[in-house]
């Protein structure tokens, strides 16, 4: 169905080396396959999605050498809307890619563009309503839409011309789980239903690797692209969802790749795990318990109510935040998280109710002295980023927060070494910009830091990257709330859980109590160990390092 | 017959029709300064809006577009009854202090203020004021949006462009919101020449990546592939069209100026009319693209449309056959009412019935939960 031969592809970029993004790639995809394209942030699986529809090199310019042939058709004749009948392609952001206002004439738009006859048109309309789950959403304007419906508006979209291979690029990493479970449901359906081929990039590998048949690994650092069965590729990827970090841990061979897989191998580990503890968080200044309660809070809301126009979102929130906690703050979208940061922040007065951060009102504090006290990174880094250069931006900073010179790019460089300081923050990784703006918060010494959902396009190396740079926040004694849907990283950083669930605090505690026992929050590792309380692929092996250890002596 | 020609099955009236019969009213509102007419134009579009309007986000923009309305009549006010020299009459109404300015600029500040001027200024103010009124009614009857889905295929990449911005500016100010609010986190103030441009640098590198998806999005749905043209029918499209289109202006200007040679009207709105109609229809031919469900034209529109235009011929016909019921010979006296131009415009009320109902909207529930949580978020 896809073949690619000998491609190789190179950027005419005046400011990058002249280093081939893609080398002497050879691929071949049958028809009705379900293909993972994976690799690092940067490494090109973009551009190997882009050249299967020709928009590489037809509409981003570069060379390509070599042949991508899909379907019989030469993308080197063939322009992507040759392929449009062939090829149904999904961006990254399904939002900006809406040529129309509502979802009928959204689902209509490529079939007016292939000129077909009307009677046709409103025959696939309904089927591709029916085939989506979107018939009640069928005259709703699209910005009304939640992601993850928009996401499957988009799908649909594509679908109408009937291509007969689908290409998404990281459909699901923006989503919520619940919304990320409908997209999945949905691409399901369409390999086993209508024997699609579809070929997808994703970044949360734990939620789509069982589902493919084959994986192609983008290393992106010149060694060749390889592809193969999911248990081989994954046995020595650089990238692995946790299940199979603790497959290989364990030395489980062929490697799980599923929870359910996992769980049904998992009984000589747990025995071998019975009775160890796994290694506490470190939470409030690294000690446990009793000295904890007795520092005194950064943050502290009593019955806190905040809202738009007689809509209270917030109901009622008592809580407090400590020196040294790093607090996971969960709950599906629209529950309440992003306003709670925005209170904490002083963004939005609160209605009614207490709310003091390092003693005081945020509200009522001018920015100037805000930063002091608390600093958030927005859900869009780039948002707080304005300058030409990574240094110009941090020198703008060390004026903001009043420091010596250099601060803030020492603190960039410590959190993202080899970034050259003349670069524009645009051409940053996603997590290069995370990082510089967290950079940027950091100046100031706040001792509240909130993140607002930051895993969004992260990698596995740049979220462990992040999760370190968090551990070290704490250790520092500042108290860092992180609003995210990512159970994952939860699990790896988080001491302590909040969750909201329309506007109401529902649970708190500490993060083994909270996420072990709950479908929607508990990480893969503790969904296959359970009831024992494990979380990460890290903690397993150290603990099974120790027991090995005993039992040699 | 088929249902659309009923005037009582439930449906949504072309947006075409909405926009010609308001056009109808704005004409006759032109040709005029009688405030009878005037505000009788101005109650027929509440009533028609009030009677057919949607439950969509644009159609309360008739409310803003009155509001506006008011501003203009009060703004015109000001301006020629406080500050001109040049427009007072006989009959003082208060006598306000006075700045010296040099003489004879017709500039004034303060002095003496006369109920003529006063009244000449609410009389053209409320003649521009009743225009926009019209144009607001048009907007919140007829969306704006699903307009520019019937543009002619000549015409469609024009189309493609406008729906795009219209889509485009509502998302440049949350973008503008959201990088505001973030300047606080930064330890700065969002007022003044600094924020601006911290403002716009987010901002527009946001919208033109956006841009730059989008684009690569319609490529590969198929934009502009059944386009099969030569640089010669191309040309010839463009060079009819525009001509038609500049002949409409100037007849559409010799027509309400009322000054102009007579051939700068009719004359000259018809042959723009044709030129352009052979322009579309050339450049129609060549794009290969189909349209899903377009909006019907059927009996109701053409009333509805029928409506409009009697109003602007009547008020042309009084124009010509009766001038002084329509311009005021002095400001003071009480206007008289031209009941021909009236009939015509009272015609203009039977949309209210004429335009077929709305369909009830089942989703309406379902809407406002999710505004909800688009508000939430």
């Amino acid at each position: 169905m896809i073949r690619f031969d000998h491609v190789s592809l190179t950027y005419a970029d005046a400011l990058k080396s002249r280093a081939p993004v893609l080398r002497d790639v050879n691929l071949s995809i049958p028809e009705g396959e379900l293909c993972l394209v994976i690799g690092r942030t940067g490494s090109g699986k973009t551009t190997l999605l882009r050249a299967i529809n020709g928009l590489v090199p037809h509409f981003s310019g570069g060379t390509l050498s070599g042949r991508v042939v899909v379907n019989g058709r030469d993308t080197k004749d063939h322009r992507p809307r040759d392929l449009a009948d062939v090829v149904g392609f999904v961006g990254q952001d399904p939002l900006s890619g809406f040529v129309t206002d509502t979802v009928e004439d959204e689902l209509a738009y490529g079939m007016e563009s292939l000129g077909l006859p009307p009677d046709v048109m409103r025959r696939r309309v309904e089927e591709t309503l029916d085939l989506l789950g979107l018939a009640e959403l069928r005259n709703r304007p699209l910005t009304d839409l939640s992601a993850g419906q928009q996401q499957r508006v988009a799908i649909g979209s594509v679908l109408t011309t009937h291509p007969r291979v689908l290409v998404l690029d990281e459909p699901t990493s923006a989503l919520d789980p619940l919304a990320a479970e409908e997209v999945l449901a949905t691409m399901q359906r369409l390999v086993h239903d209508l024997g699609l081929t579809v070929v997808l990039a994703e970044h949360r590998l734990e939620r789509v690797v069982q589902y493919a048949d084959r994986v192609v690994l983008v290393p992106g650092d010149g060694r060749p692209v390889r592809d193969g069965p999911p248990t081989s590729i994954m046995q020595d990827s650089p990238i692995a969802p946790p299940v199979v970090e603790l497959g290989r841990v364990v030395g489980w061979r062929p490697l799980p790749l599923s929870v359910r897989d996992a769980r049904r191998r998992a009984d000589p580990v747990r025995a071998q795990l019975a009775g160890l503890e796994a290694p506490a968080r470190p939470s409030a200044h690294g000690a446990a318990g009793n000295e904890a309660e007795a520092l005194s809070p950064v943050a502290l809301t009593e019955q806190l109510v905040a809202g738009y126009n007689n809509v209270p979102v917030l109901k009622g929130i008592s809580t407090s935040l400590r020196p040294g906690e790093v607090v996971a703050l969960m709950g599906r979208n629209g529950s309440g998280k992003s306003t709670l940061l925005k209170t904490l922040v002083g963004m939005k007065r609160p209605t009614s109710g207490q709310i003091r951060v390092d003693g005081r009102a945020p509200a009522t504090l001018r920015p100037s002295q805000l930063l002091r006290h608390v600093g958030l990174v927005p859900q869009v880094p780039a948002d707080l980023l304005y300058a030409h250069t990574v240094a110009l931006e941090c020198e703008q900073a060390d004026r903001d927060a009043a420091v010596s010179a250099g601060t803030t790019l020492g603190i960039f460089e410590r959190l993202s070494p080899d970034v050259p300081a003349g670069q524009h923050p645009r051409d940053l990784s996603e997590g290069q910009r995370l990082t510089l703006a967290l950079a940027i918060i950091l100046a100031a010494r706040p001792a509240l830091v909130l993140l607002d959902e930051p895993t969004r396009g992260l990698d596995y190396t740049a979220k462990h990257r992040l999760v370190e740079i968090l551990h070290d926040l704490a250790r520092e004694g500042r108290c860092v709330v992180l609003a995210t849907h990512d159970v994952e990283l939860v699990a790896e950083v988080a001491s302590r859980v909040l969750v909201i669930a329309d506007g109401e605090l529902v649970a708190d505690g500490p993060t083994a109590d909270i996420v072990v026992s709950s479908p929607a929050f508990a990480p893969q590792v503790a969904k296959i160990l359970s009831p024992q309380r494990w979380l990460t692929p890290t903690d397993v092996a150290t603990a099974l390092a120790e027991v090995t250890e005993v039992t040699q002596l | 017959m088929r249902a659309q020609h009923l005037i009582t099955y439930p449906r949504n009236l072309h947006p075409g029709a909405w926009w010609l019969w308001a056009l109808g009213l704005a004409a006759a509102a032109s040709r005029t300064q009688n405030p009878v007419p005037l505000l009788l134009i101005l109650v027929v579009t509440g009533f028609v809006v009030a009677a057919r309007k949607s439950d969509a986000p644009w159609a309360k923009s008739y409310g803003a577009f009155l509001k506006l309305a008011l501003i203009i009549i009060a703004i015109r006010i000001v301006f020629q009854a406080v500050l001109s020299s040049g427009s007072q009459g006989p009959t003082v109404l208060v006598t306000l202090p006075e700045l010296p300015v040099p003489g004879s600029t017709g500039i004034k500040l303060g002095g003496v203020i006369s109920l003529e001027a006063v009244l000449r200024a609410f009389y053209e103010g409320l003649q521009l004021a009743t225009i926009l009124c019209c144009v607001g009614a048009a907007n919140s009857l007829g969306s704006a949006r699903r307009l520019l889905r019937s543009v002619p295929g000549a015409l469609y990449e024009v189309g493609v462009a406008c729906v795009i911005a219209l889509t485009f500016a509502p998302q440049l100010v949350t973008d503008a919101a959201r990088v505001r609010s973030a300047h606080r986190l930064r330890g700065h103030s969002s007022r003044g020449f600094g924020s601006l441009k911290r403002l716009a640098m987010p901002v527009l590198e946001g919208a033109l990546e956006r841009s730059v998806e989008l684009a690569a999005a319609m490529d590969s749905r198929g934009y502009g592939r059944t386009t099969d043209e030569t640089r010669v029918s191309r040309r010839l499209t463009g060079a009819l069209v525009f001509g038609g289109l500049l002949g409409i202006c100037i007849g559409v200007y010799g027509l309400l100026s009322g000054t102009s040679v007579s051939w700068m009207g009719l004359p000259m709105l018809v042959a723009g009319c044709l030129l352009g109609a052979v322009g579309m229809s050339v450049g129609g031919r060549r794009t290969g693209r189909t349209k899903y469900r377009p909006d019907p034209w059927a009996a109701p529109e053409w009333l509805v449309t029928g409506c409009g235009l009697a109003a602007a011929v009547t008020m042309f016909v009084s124009v010509e056959t009766d001038p002084t019921s329509l311009f005021l010979v002095s400001v003071t006296a009480v206007p008289p009412v031209p009941l021909l131009a009236c009939a015509g415009i009272l015609l203009c009320l039977l949309p209210a019935v004429l335009a077929p109902p709305l369909p009830r909207s089942t989703a309406t529930k379902a809407t406002g939960a999710a505004e909800l949580v688009g508000v939430a978020r």
